[in-house]
């Protein structure tokens, strides 16, 4: 891989100096002249009808410039699964009842955040109060409540997966087990909340927003098909963005409302979510209850996998069909299964609605059958990392019908961290246990969902008279380092250097369409289109080094360090910059332009590539309490070839990050719908003294599909992270725990039922 | 009624009336315009806002900006030599301390406060003296190094000086 002069080396983020000195803009820093400051009216009940809204009061408070109710606005209904519009369920306010403690009612827009606030206590608004259903399991039954009346028994979007003969797979099977897995929810807690600030031009029916998003394309989307304008006229700028982790794929009320109340008012509005709104009205992991079932061979050859998955979906689709649809997908891998079932159905309840959060579906399928391997493995007396092995995917794998896997160094991750365990970690005191759990993660999704007519990601490339570059792309840095990696690509493409490069990112009337931060698809989809752009440049400068040079079209020629040459013969060649010049001449003056695009292809149904890695957590639990410490770390880790290793670590690390949280101490109780813990005195995130030190092992492979062989590093960690750590805790104490959080009180019940079961110690 | 407000930032005099029940960030951001300093909770629980007053770090969201009369405060604005970054923020960059960056300029001004307190932290120093900084990016990890790379620079920038 050393052939390479950009792509594999540290490189620092090209964000940095703006990040550090306080001088990068988030949509949270910026103001317009003249702009005014919105408030949202949320409903404190779960579910009732609105019988009126009175808003007259509330116009009359000195500086408020506008009330709006759901009237008042265009009335567009719009989602993610826009491909269905019956799942299309959302609007800018609530039309006629709320469907959850949040639910947005009415909206202001005031000369000052304390005036609209203020104005909110003026709105009275008549509400039925309609019985609520809480419960997935309650609400799809026969006499539950509607949520919406167009969907029977709340049975929001159903799947099933099946390939081989299940029946017959387990029939054959000399060991099986069930086992059922209840899981709640994980916020985001970015620590930008949502916001967005909207300025709508009159004169020409134009509107700008800029937002906390992920995805600046889908943003463009939900605003046309909410406010029912073209797209083209809509213009999303994503500036730089304090986190999304999954939370900021759906258009929310923030930017909607933004867009109404500055058409309404002629001027620039902005609406900033308070802390306690982020927590309880934005999107959240998935609540799920799944029903496992497994079957092996003494040998611990896996025969069949059948699972059965209800989630919590809350009062709305937006992305949760597809938590639904990759929960099934995960709970088949990243081991081979010749005989697999999945059924899988999201309930509507009247909560706050759940979707995708960093490794949704992946981390609560990895801890289910990661429990489950290391519970066989014990019954039929197999190590832990022996059934792993045995059972662990190979490359080419085919599930028919669904998806195939292309390069895949999983058995590599296995034996890098079982021979660094050895090494490492001998003599364990008597307290700790090693939980080992494998994992796999998709590079960005195939699901065309959104109905997008166009390709997947797109980018273009200019090169300027004096050699500099300006790299167009919508793809969505919002911390992740994408930026930096999509200057890399282009760079090593073109052979120039990251100096060189001036990228204009994320910005829908400048950039060609890409989907945007989801499912870790960045480095994958969007790093093809910008290759492809450069390689376009790059073919024009290699046209115009070979005709200076008269050499024959047999003859191979490189870009690479500013320099365009012939490969066998590298003296043979001229400066970038000049050939530069000379190709713009040649091109009748005008810059070079090139413009690429991804959309993967005979890929199966789910993604064109998918990372592994396995990896080992060193637990300490405390028996006395039930108190679990993670001590240390290893992991070992395919993404295909890393793009920038510092990026990597930093991916890794954090993903590793939110999967303790969501197994140790993240987690959103509700009495009747309303979330207790809507803030960080009271949701726990893990801290900087609680996390371990971490050693991570790339191992590469080439994935023909990625960007110079590149695949995810930006999710697929999150799911063994929880998987390891109760199995650790299984490994040191035979508890045996079926769901999150692994809270002391949890752990200490667990232990002590594993003590009943056998006294002795393992 | 407004009060008078004097007190330095980042070494520029000021000379301001305002509400007195302003909190300090909010001066520091819609007052001065110094957008550097983020705001992630509304009640002290996150350290995003954290700036320096007479060198130690302090929330900016859990003081008025009546109660940093007479004295000096930093702010990640006034972190950089000019052009150049100042040694812990070229640290933070070496070490790909952030991601998204919004808890940054708080980590930042948080180190300057412990490496001023503790000019060689361990692991574990820093661990403690950095425990209320909520990053949701980076695992904290990479951060920790940073902050220790950034103790030797400031050694070794030290010592240099010494020797002139």
């Amino acid at each position: 891989m050393s052939e390479y002069s950009i792509i594999g080396k540290p490189t620092k983020n090209v964000d940095g100096p703006a990040k550090v000195s306080g001088e990068a803009v988030y949509t949270f820093d910026m103001t317009l002249p003249n702009m005014l400051y919105g408030k949202l009216l949320r409903s404190p009940y779960p579910h009732a009808r609105i019988i009126s809204i009175d808003t007259s009061e509330a116009e009359k408070l000195q500086g408020v410039k506008a009330v709006i109710t759901g009237k008042d606005t265009p009335g567009g209904r719009y989602g993610l699964w826009r491909r269905f519009p019956e799942l299309c369920d959302q609007t800018t306010l609530a039309m006629d009842k709320v469907r959850f403690i949040g639910d947005a009612v009415a909206a202001v827009a005031a000369v000052s955040t304390e005036i609209a606030e203020q104005a909110l206590d003026f709105i009275n608004v008549e509400y039925e109060l309609l019985p609520a259903v809480f419960e997935p399991l309650e609400a799809i039954k026969d006499d539950a409540p509607l949520i919406h009346d167009d969907c029977s028994n709340n049975i929001n979007i159903t799947r099933h997966v099946e390939w081989g003969d299940v029946d017959e797979g387990f029939k054959n099977s000399d060991y099986v087990r069930e086992d059922r897995f209840i899981y709640g929810n994980q916020a985001t807690a970015s620590t930008e909340v949502h916001n967005s600030l909207a300025s709508y031009e009159k004169s020409t029916g134009r509107l700008t927003v800029w937002s906390s998003t992920q995805s600046p394309y889908y943003l463009q989307l939900g605003l046309s098909d909410a406010l029912k304008m073209r797209e083209g006229d809509i213009r999303v700028i994503k500036p730089h963005v304090g986190g999304g982790f999954g939370g900021k794929n759906s258009t929310m009320p923030d930017s909607l409302n933004a867009a109404v109340l500055s058409m309404k008012t002629g001027r620039p509005v902005k609406i900033v979510y308070n802390r306690e709104e982020e927590f309880t009205c934005t999107e959240r992991r998935t609540a799920m209850n799944m029903a496992v079932k497994l079957g092996l061979k003494k040998d611990g050859t896996i025969m069949a996998r059948e699972v059965k998955l209800i989630t919590d979906g809350g009062a709305y689709t937006a992305l949760g069909p597809t938590a639904l649809y990759l929960t099934g997908t995960y709970a088949s891998l990243p081991y081979k299964i010749p005989n697999y079932r999945y059924d899988g159905l999201r309930a509507y309840t009247n909560k706050m609605w759940a979707t995708s959060v960093r490794s949704f579906g992946a981390t609560e399928a990895g801890f289910a059958f990661e429990a489950q391997m290391d519970r066989a493995a014990h019954d039929l007396g197999i190590d832990p990392i022996e059934i792993r092995r045995k059972n662990a995917m190979t490359p080419g794998y085919e599930a028919p019908g669904q998806y195939s896997v292309g390069s895949c160094g999983l058995s590599e991750c296995i034996d890098k961290v079982e021979k660094r365990v050895k090494e490492k970690w001998t003599g364990l005191a008597e307290d700790e246990g090693v939980g080992y759990a494998c994992f796999d993660y998709q590079c960005g999704g195939i699901f065309n969902w959104i109905d997008t007519p166009y390709a997947f990601s797109g980018a273009m490339v200019k090169v300027n008279i004096d050699g500099t570059v300006d790299l167009f792309t919508q793809a969505s840095d919002i911390g992740q380092g994408t930026n930096t990696v999509s200057v890399m690509i282009c760079a090593e493409e073109l052979g120039v250097g990251i100096e060189d490069i001036r990228l204009h990112p994320a910005d829908t009337a400048t950039t060609p369409v890409d989907l945007g931060a989801w499912a870790s698809r960045e480095t994958m989809m969007n790093g093809n289109a910008i290759k492809e752009a450069a390689a376009e440049v790059k073919k024009i400068l290699i046209r115009v080094a070979r005709l200076k040079l008269a050499e024959n079209i047999v003859y191979d020629f490189e870009a690479k360090n500013k320099r365009i040459y012939l490969a066998i013969r590298p003296e043979r060649g001229f400066s970038y910059y000049d050939i530069v010049k000379d190709a713009i001449k040649e091109n009748d003056g005008q810059a070079l332009i090139g413009i690429g695009h991804y959309t993967p292809h005979r890929k199966g149904m789910v993604t064109p590539a998918w990372a592994f890695g396995c990896m080992a957590s060193r637990v300490k639990v405390d028996r006395e309490i039930g108190h679990v410490k993670v001590k240390e770390i290893i992991v070992a880790h395919d993404c295909g070839q890393p793009i920038n290793p510092l990026g990597v670590r930093g991916q890794v690390e954090g993903s590793i990050h939110l999967g303790m949280g969501w197994g140790l101490c993240e987690e959103q109780p509700n009495d009747n719908g309303m979330i207790l813990n809507p803030s960080f005195a009271d949701y726990k995130v893990v801290r900087t003294r609680d996390m371990p030190q971490i050693e991570l092992h790339e191992v590469l492979t080439y994935d023909p599909e990625g960007p110079f062989g590149a695949k995810e590093s930006a999710e697929g960690a999150v799911a063994p992270t929880p998987a390891s750590i109760a199995n650790a805790i299984y490994q040191a104490t035979g508890a045996e725990i079926n769901s999150n959080t692994l809270k002391p009180e949890k752990v200490l019940n667990a232990i002590r039922e594993a003590e009943k079961k056998k006294p002795a110690k393992r | 009624m407004k009060k008078q407000l004097k007190f330095v930032v980042n070494g520029n005099p000021y000379d301001i009336w305002i509400e007195p029940r302003l909190l300090l960030v909010q001066v520091l951001r819609d007052e001065l315009g110094l957008k550097g300093t983020h705001r992630a909770c509304d009640e002290g629980c996150c350290c995003v806002c954290t700036v320096n007053i007479d060198g130690k770090a302090v929330k900016s969201c859990s003081v008025l900006a009546m109660q940093a009369n007479g004295k000096e405060v930093t702010t990640i604005e006034g972190m950089k030599n000019g052009a150049e970054l100042h040694p812990i923020q070229q640290a933070f960059v070496d070490n790909w301390a952030f991601q998204c960056g919004f808890c940054t300029s708080g980590q930042i001004m948080a180190s300057n406060a412990l490496l001023k307190e503790n000019p060689t932290p361990t692991r574990e120093e820093v661990q403690h003296a950095m425990d209320g900084h909520l990053c949701r990016c980076t695992g904290y990890n990479m951060i920790n190094e940073a902050i220790r790379d950034a103790a030797g620079r400031l050694q070794a920038q030290k010592a240099q000086e010494k020797t002139k």
